[in-house]
């Protein structure tokens, strides 16, 4: 057996290596140049406990919590027993008898892992016998494991290895011609791991991760004594099986048994950076282990507090997109839409932006033109854009992707309790008695988040589910939901609504809350609302579809059944009354008084990863950083001050408004960056004609992306492996994005816009994105005590942090509301426009899928395409039925703004006259087909109600036709002319 | 008047053709147009005279065994319907010596009464434990099952009275009563005569233990491979819920007991208790790392009491009659009576409930009967197959947990399996190892593949291979599975391997100085 290479360790703690201290340019250096991040690992979980227990380990005296494995208290004062089957990411197991311990007073020889300390313990690890034993139980591991350590894509990184060196082996006397499992074929048919059951020691922690971490319980061991082996499912391929994907087990494995393929393919990693995910709101911290300038694989980060070290499939195996082929890297131009591309040089791009822009604002007014910030790009970048806008171009015509899936979230919870952001952090979910889980998916869209409340469910947590759809949640292993609503879609604000009349008028409500932290006058207004007779469930229940009882039912345990947390997502915001769902939501909160501690909360489940900070950062029109109103002088001038010059104090244009002014001839230039509006945003073909009414349309983006088809300069963006700055969470947890390689395209996407600025005649000086966070907190009262060193040194903060709370707040409200005293607002019921009808009877909703993000753009450029080649429509067997239409058939999906053509998949996880799909592959559209009703208060797009009729169908229809040949003619990239010399 | 006989239900009595005398009795009976009133009873375990046909007589019961179909009509002719002489008499069956120089205190009923019949049991002081249990505070009734010395008759010895006070004292919103029937030793029977014969014993049991601790639902785990018994017990249980001695409120007092019987899927190590759970739990069967321990965290993760079907019946005996009484009995620290189960290569196989103490060789070359097949009894197993093989220089050992364990064996479920001079203890050895590869869950590594290299080291031994140095590594491979496995499973394979290699070296083909450890 070879020798393991040294490996930097640190002992004690996971914090970031001393040179993740040093600033400014210092940093990427340090980060680059620091060895791989090994977290130590104790061997069973932390155990918290008010007792405290002392014991003696190999004459050492040492204190820990009563509950503590004796093999973690070893390792917490330095002592690390033999192991193989432990570690603290899952409870202790005792299988491979190498931790075993010798207990004075005590016969036999205990297993350190599942034996707890006691007081007064006398622990010896290190024996005659017990050295004895583990080379016996090491000998008769080797005698059935492959010899070729030295090939072994693990080497340096097996545990069996190390353990081989630890306990002295030095032969195995058994020889090689026994009975042994090496001729075992491999499993590659996951894309980004295999399992060689040849290498396998049969320690079950994958199959503990899968159930104890992630809760999917694909793996089980199959067969038993020598047989026994690792299986997916019922002895299925891992591709075929239940898996998920998330690399628990991989993680979880110490041998090659289960490893990444870039592993493979690479070679171990020799540095590791620490970083955040770039896919959605939840924010895990990841390490992205690296070889020179290439990622060899993203393991998440122990410490990291928004996941604890665990991923999903996304955040740990799909960044393949970071360099897929069709990554643009050159800035293009080119004069009409209809032209091909023509790559450029930097200078000419940005020359192109800026003579067309100031044209532009010469020709048709300084608010002709305007920009749109990413909720996928840093907080330092989209707070430049805007920044830009209002400085560089003068007026206010910046908004944010957010607009169309959070911003009722924003005007809801600042209207109720102040503040434009979710209440709890995530380990929050860890008090919780009753999980309410209204109009979203976690599972599919929140993953890590789901694991954590699966785990929380699993504990005796009791789980409402209020969505149109049986989403997985509602039966998982070993989880059933209390109350599964299935309402009709729109029909939100009248489900919340009949839930308050329940508790108002059964006495379910906390008075004493309410009279000590609420607005009486506005309480008692909303409670007599709320009491009228047309509010009850009997009298909704006509509107949702949901019988009395349930409602009642789920009311009575939301109100009583100890700490009540609810989470929601898009299925609450995108509707015409998105803000009124997410201020009843609210409303309930308040009522219960299930708000302003641990376990409670109201908590959006934030879409992609930076929707909290695309929004904190003043991406809005009519907001400033920290969601100040810009018709507020004070503020203004503050940011006039530093700033230099004078701002506009009119709201500027929303994303919709623009699109309507480009159609009516006053809106000519926009600057896009991250967002892929074609594709995104509602009513494709208004989006469309927005796009082509303009003269000079900017997108920055790292793909052709469908808004590039109608976009006279493209300027290629940097991935969030390529640069520095902070991302924030659903939590309101701002996390730093580190740099691990060169920008591909050469500039980060932050330089890319002071290169704008400056070419627009108001350059702006920073050298490092912490020198923008430093400007953000100085003008931003809730970021004041943020900055790049305090987040390396924190890990994490979530905002406000200011010198009340020097390193952030957890849990908003405790004690008071943000804005004084919470406000009830009354939230009548109104019916969305849309409504179905003869030609439209079933009512669309949508969604997305775990595998796939949103449009897709990274997604669909990753080896995720296995588990989801292509959008499909769910319909009930009832509704199909009556169509004649069969699970696989192409069906024509029409509502009263388009049409679109997709497969059917026949299924009761959808209600009659309901039908679903997901939005992920452009070739779908499934935009295509919905409205352009919104949100009343916020423009958020009506997603998630469209009346539609399916019909049977040949194939795509002709709209899809005619825009495929329409992508390809608008991305055609000329040769560039060395090329044809 | 018709006339009372006696014929075993038994599945052990059944296998030798005991349903087959039964019907030949009601057909002869019906062609002489007798009144015969045949009643299928458990057996009285003298297995080399079943099928044993009983008659109540003015004289008590007279048996008649082996008889086979055909004896039938011989029987009738010669009048054993009033206990008249025939070839295969045995006389009151009270008076047959291998019966009456036992101590029938578990088996007390079993074989005299129809099992299914809850007047019968009454009859035969049935329900007199669990009627003063009911008069009893729990703390008492545990005080005194502690008190009579009783220890779990599974194979552990663990003392009764200190697991049921664990459990009694252990908070939890639900407690489980779980009787471990998954008697897979080989040679072992008792389990199952005891559920085939007086199954309302193992309820009462149950039921006491419930009352003791707090318990209200009950399970038996029952082995597949023992239908007879799984179908007289499940009719036993609806009999007693009939009679509401289970259920709720259960014989009028405050209190509710249930118990429902599971069936299991062929594992033997599913009766180590926590693999016992799991699979209850409706998970693999596989061992679980104590602690916790049951008795605070068993089935479902509530508090649990697991013993063995004869420890039920053992406690029952003792609410009945007093931890004195059955304290009195019994050897050392092993306190009353163990149905001790005789097997193998013997003249006289069966049941033998007596109080600790009596040397082995007592029981093998007397009460056994020595061997069937005549040869020199040369080797016997003790405590099933993760016992040890005592030669018989061990054979004025006392009949005691101590004493076996002292001499690096173990008593177990009661099990006894002889082997005459035609034994060859390497093949035993390994068939050791085997039957350890075969049933090992796979949890911990030294069972996993100890046993599996067992064999193989064993088989190397056999075939001259480096015989010393391959001795010397099954001697430290025992060492890492004694000490470093799981549970009982891995750990006790050793015995049976070692006192092979330690008492009869010269079957390895070694010196007797290089098999001493």
């Amino acid at each position: 057996m070879s020798c393991p290479p040294k490996r930097a360790s640190r002992a004690g703690d996971v914090r970031l290596p001393l040179g993740s201290r040093l600033r400014g340019n210092d940093t990427e250096v340090a980060f680059l140049n620091v060895a791989l991040v090994e977290e130590r690992d104790f061997g069973t979980p932390a155990r918290r406990n008010e007792q405290n227990v002392n014991l003696t380990i190999d004459g050492q005296r040492t204190t820990v919590p009563a509950g503590t494995s004796i093999l973690r208290a070893a390792a917490e004062c330095g002592t690390d027993v033999p192991k193989l089957c432990s570690t603290d990411s899952l409870e202790a197991f005792g299988s491979c008898r190498l931790c075993l311990v010798e207990i004075e007073g005590r016969a036999g020889t205990p297993a350190s892992c599942t034996t707890p300390v006691v007081e007064g313990m006398i622990v010896r690890t290190q024996t005659d016998r017990l050295a004895r034993i583990r080379r016996g139980v090491m000998e008769l591991y080797i005698s059935d494991h492959p010899l070729d350590c030295l090939t072994c894509a693990a080497n340096g990184d097996c545990e069996l290895q190390d353990m081989a060196g630890a306990v002295g082996l030095r032969e195995v006397r058994y020889g090689y011609a026994g009975e042994n499992h090496l001729a075992d074929m491999k499993d590659q048919s996951n894309p980004y791991f295999t399992y060689d059951p040849a290498k396998c020691i049969v320690c079950s922690r994958c199959v503990r991760a899968c159930d104890e971490v992630q809760g999917t319980f694909a793996l089980t061991i199959a067969g038993r004594g020598f047989e026994s082996r690792v299986a997916a499912s019922a002895g299925e391929a891992f591709l075929d099986s239940e898996c998920v994907s998330c690399g628990a087990c991989v993680q979880a494995c110490p041998t090659a048994t289960l490893i990444e393929k870039s592993v493979i393919e690479i070679g171990q990693p020799e540095h590791s950076v620490v970083t955040t995910c770039a896919y959605c709101g939840v924010g895990c911290s990841f390490k992205a282990e690296m070889r020179g300038d290439t990622v060899v694989r993203m393991v998440p980060f122990k410490d990291g507090k928004a996941n604890h070290g665990h991923s999903c499939v996304k955040g740990r195996f799909a960044w393949g997109y970071t360099t897929h082929r069709e990554r643009i890297l050159k800035p293009m131009i080119r004069e009409k839409i209809e032209d091909p591309w023509r790559e450029v040089s930097w200078d000419e791009a940005i020359g192109r932006v800026a003579s067309e822009f100031k044209r532009i604002q010469a020709q048709y007014g300084a608010r002709a033109i305007g920009g749109i910030t990413s909720s996928r790009c840093t907080d330092e970048e989209t707070f430049l854009i805007q920044k830009l806008v209002r400085a560089g171009f003068g007026n206010n015509n910046v908004d944010t992707c957010a607009r169309v899936c959070h911003s009722p979230t924003g005007y809801g919870l600042k209207t109720t309790f102040g503040t434009s952001a979710g209440t709890q952090d995530f380990d929050s979910v860890e008090q919780a008695d009753v999980i309410v889980v209204m109009g979203a998916n976690p599972t599919d869209g929140h993953p890590v988040f789901a694991s954590r409340m699966k785990q929380r469910l699993r504990q005796g947590a009791k789980l409402i589910v209020i969505d149109p759809r049986r989403i997985d949640l509602v039966h998982t292993p070993h989880i059933d939901a209390a109350w599964h609503l299935p309402l009709r879609p729109g029909t939100n604000v009248a489900m919340l609504t009949a839930l308050a009349h329940v508790i108002v008028t059964e006495g379910l409500l906390n008075e004493e809350f309410v009279k000590a932290r609420c607005d009486l006058a506005a309480f008692e207004e909303w409670a007599a609302f709320v009491r009228e007779p047309r509010n009850s469930p009997e009298a909704m229940a006509e509107i949702t579809g949901v019988p009395a009882e349930a409602i009642r039912g789920a009311a009575r345990l939301y109100a009583t059944g100890g700490n009540a947390a609810f989470y929601y997502g898009l299925g609450i915001t995108e509707h015409s009354q998105g803000s009124t769902a997410v201020i009843a939501i609210a409303n309930l909160a308040m009522a219960t008084g299930n708000i302003g501690r641990p376990g409670v909360g109201v908590n959006p489940l934030r879409g992609q990863n930076n929707v909290q900070g695309s929004c904190d950062m003043g991406s809005f029109p009519h907001e400033l950083s920290g969601y100040r109103h810009i018709s507020d002088a004070a503020t203004r001038s503050l940011f006039e001050a530093d700033w230099g010059t004078h701002l506009d104090n009119e709201p500027g244009l929303r994303i919709s408004n623009m699109l309507d002014s480009a159609i009516g001839g006053r809106f000519k230039g926009l600057y896009i960056q991250g967002e892929d509006i074609a594709q995104s945003d509602p009513d494709t073909t208004h989006v469309i004609d927005g796009l082509k009414a303009m003269e000079c349309v900017v997108v920055q983006d790292i793909f052709l992306c469908e808004t590039a088809h109608y976009a006279h300069v493209f300027l290629p963006g940097s991935t969030f492996l390529e640069k520095d700055g902070t991302f924030i969470n659903a939590e309101r947890r701002i996390q730093r994005v580190r740099k691990v390689m060169e920008p591909r395209n050469g500039l980060a996407d932050w330089e890319i816009t002071l290169a704008i600025a400056k070419a627009m005649g108001y350059p702006m000086h920073y050298n490092h994105p912490s020198q923008i966070m430093d400007e953000i907190a100085r003008l931003t009262p809730t970021f004041s005590g943020v900055s790049f060193e305090r987040l390396d040194e924190l890990g994490s903060i979530q905002w406000p942090c200011n010198e009340k709370a020097p390193e952030g707040t957890p849990v908003m409200h405790i004690g008071g509301f943000v804005r004084g005293l919470g406000n009830f607002v009354i939230t009548e019921y109104v019916p969305t426009d849309e409504r179905t009808g003869p030609r439209f009877p079933l009512l669309l909703t949508t969604g997305r899928i775990l595998s796939q993000y949103n449009v897709g753009a990274q997604t669909r450029r990753t080896k995720n395409i296995v588990w989801h080649e292509e959008d499909k429509l769910e319909i009930h067997p009832h509704d199909a039925d009556q169509r004649g239409i069969r699970s696989g058939d192409w069906v024509k999906l029409q509502s009263r703004s388009g049409a679109t053509s997709l497969r059917a998949v026949v299924t009761d996880r959808v209600a009659p006259g309901v039908v679903y799909t997901t939005f992920h592959h452009p070739d779908t559209q499934a935009n295509v087909v919905t409205t352009d009703y919104s949100d009343w208060a916020t423009n958020c797009p009506e997603y998630k109600v469209t009346a539609v009729q399916v019909s049977p169908s040949n194939g795509p229809t002709d709209w899809q036709r005619a825009y495929e040949a329409e992508s390809a003619h608008n991305t055609r990239i000329a040769e560039p002319l060395a090329a044809a010399e | 008047m018709s006339r009372r006989v006696f014929v075993a239900r038994d599945a052990g009595a059944i296998a030798v053709g005991a349903d087959r005398v039964a019907v030949a009795i009601h057909d002869a009976a019906e062609r002489a147009a007798l009144d015969v009133d045949i009643v299928r009873t458990g057996s009285r375990g003298l297995y080399w005279l079943e099928p044993m046909v009983e008659v109540e007589t003015q004289n008590g019961r007279v048996a008649y065994g082996p008889i086979r179909p055909e004896d039938v009509c011989g029987l009738f002719a010669c009048g054993f319907l009033d206990g008249e002489r025939h070839m295969r008499a045995l006389g009151p069956t009270d008076s047959i010596p291998w019966l009456k120089r036992q101590t029938r205190l578990t088996f007390a009923r079993c074989g005299i009464i129809d099992p299914l019949s809850l007047d019968d049991y009454r009859a035969h002081h049935g329900y007199e434990g669990f009627a003063r249990a009911l008069t009893l505070k729990p703390q008492e009734i545990v005080d005194e099952v502690a008190g009579s010395g009783l220890r779990g008759r599974g194979g552990a010895g663990f003392p009764t009275g200190i697991k049921w006070r664990t459990a009694a004292e252990a908070k939890g919103s639900t407690k489980y009563i779980v009787c471990n029937a998954d008697e897979g030793d080989s040679g072992t029977f008792a389990d199952r005569m005891l559920m085939e014969g007086d199954p309302f014993l193992l309820i009462e049991g149950m039921t006491i233990a419930g009352l003791a601790t707090g318990a209200t639902k009950g399970v038996i785990y029952c082995r597949s491979e023992y239908p007879h018994a799984i179908a007289t017990m499940n009719a036993a249980i609806a009999t007693a819920r009939a009679a509401n001695l289970l259920g709720t409120r259960i014989a009028d007092s405050n209190r509710d007991f249930d118990i429902a019987l599971r069936v299991g899927a062929g594992s033997y190590v599913c009766g180590e208790e926590t693999a016992l759970l799991e699979s209850l739990e409706g998970k693999r069967g596989q061992v679980r790392a104590k602690p916790p321990l049951p008795a605070h965290a068993g089935l479902f993760a509530k508090p649990t009491v697991v013993n063995n079907v004869l420890t039920f019946a053992a406690a029952a005996w003792v609410l009945a009659e007093g931890a004195e009484a059955y304290k009195a009995l019994g050897y050392g620290r092993s306190r009353g009576t163990m149905p001790i189960q005789l097997a193998g290569n013997l003249k006289h196989p069966g049941l033998f409930e007596a109080p600790f103490g009596m040397a082995l060789g007592e029981l093998i070359d007397d009460v056994g009967g020595g061997t069937a097949s005549g040869r020199p009894v040369r080797a016997v197993q003790a405590g099933g197959p993760l016992g040890a093989y005592f030669p018989r220089a061990l054979f004025d050992m006392p009949y005691d947990y101590e004493a076996y364990t002292a001499n690096d064996g173990l008593i177990g479920h009661g099990g006894l399996v002889a082997f005459d001079d035609t034994v060859d203890m390497a093949r035993q050895a390994r068939f050791a190892m085997e039957f350890c590869a075969l049933e090992s869950c796979g949890k911990c590594t030294p069972c996993r593949i100890g046993s599996i290299r067992g064999v193989e080291v064993v088989d190397r031994i056999v075939a001259g291979i480096d015989r010393e140095a391959n001795a010397e590594l099954l001697k430290e491979l025992c060492e890492t599975l004694k000490f470093g496995s799981l549970c009982a499973l891995g750990g006790f394979t050793p015995y049976p391997v070692m006192s092979a290699l330690t008492h009869f070296p010269e079957d390895f083909g070694l010196a007797r100085e290089m098999a001493e450890v």
